[in-house]
């Protein structure tokens, strides 16, 4: 199936994406520190909502953070887009192995991902292993593709923007 | 079906590909993309060609507002056509095929901009852990 791996200029580790099977998606990227501070990176609110959601990039931005990371523990993040009002992810952590481990669920929809990150050393370096593995092929397609049916409000909105610019 | 996290994970990254490659091909196919009727019409071309006619009748539309989604789809490769006669037939365009990778790649930027801020992030946590050992 597909694989993409950055070409970033910088001096960044590469960051790749496959699509793993008709349900799944896995982003694998290695960072130079241990796995005991990009877990506490991933577990830390204060620290995790720093780089979650780069603004530059989404152009949406953090208004809350609350996360209890321990298994059976729950999360609840809300952007603000700026005009429009915020929008909550949540969810509940269904396995926490510190160091190592961390499995979410995504509630907010009706056909959720179960996430799982894994942190593995690798010559004092840690491997991380991003999975999203949906219930069904067809919640993994609607994600990649938004439904055909079902019009939410913003979507409108997004064509006459995009028509607005010209696109 | 209300989906916000699906929503907001298109609009935030339709909205970073517009104003990145606002000429590209790539936002014209998300564009042509944002639009429900224009993405009926992929799912019902994926499934067999169809004329416009056929189209606006299955959509129920009027004829000017079908060939108005063609002309979007078309100008972003998502749909081909071709005139034979007084028919203008409908089917999925080589960038159709192509969608999947592209999403596959407005992903994997944001996870790079996400991973990068991480850095960012893992270099000072190294560095107070180095402050604070050094102070020990």
């Amino acid at each position: 199936m597909d694989q993409q791996t950055s070409s970033h200029a910088a001096a960044q580790n590469p960051t790749a994406v496959k699509r793993k099977s008709d349900r799944e998606l896995v982003v694998t990227r290695t960072f130079d520190a241990p796995p005991s501070i990009v877990f506490k990176a991933w577990s830390q609110a204060e620290l995790f909502r720093r780089w979650w959601m780069p603004k530059s990039v989404t152009g949406v931005s953090l208004v809350s953070c609350e996360m209890d990371v321990r298994t059976g523990g729950k999360y609840r993040l809300e952007f603000g887009t700026g005009e429009s009002e915020s929008m909550a992810f949540y969810g509940k952590y269904l396995d926490v192995v510190p160091n190592q481990r961390i499995v979410w669920t995504n509630d907010e929809g009706e056909e959720g991902a179960v996430t799982t990150v894994t942190f593995e050393e690798q010559d004092g370096k840690t491997l991380l292993t991003f999975h999203e593995i949906y219930p069904t092929k067809e919640a993994l397609d609607e994600a990649m593709m938004g439904s055909a049916a079902g019009l939410p409000e913003q979507m409108d909105q997004l064509d006459a923007l995009l028509s607005e610019i010209g696109a | 079906m209300w989906r916000p996290h699906l929503l907001l994970q298109q609009i935030t990254l339709t909205l970073n590909y517009m104003v990145q490659h606002v000429a590209s091909s790539l936002d014209l196919s998300f564009a042509a993309l944002a639009d429900p009727t224009r993405r009926g019409v992929l799912e019902q071309l994926g499934r067999a060609d169809a004329s416009i006619t056929n189209l606006a009748g299955k959509f129920h539309m009027t004829l000017t507002g079908m060939k108005k989604h063609i002309v979007v789809l078309e100008r972003a490769g998502l749909v081909a056509t071709e005139k034979v006669g007084r028919v203008r037939t409908c089917k999925l365009g080589r960038r159709s095929l192509d969608a999947e990778v592209e999403w596959m790649e407005a992903y994997r930027t944001l996870f790079e901009a996400r991973f990068d801020a991480l850095d960012k992030v893992i270099l000072e946590m190294k560095a107070e852990e180095e402050d604070g050992s050094a102070n020990e």
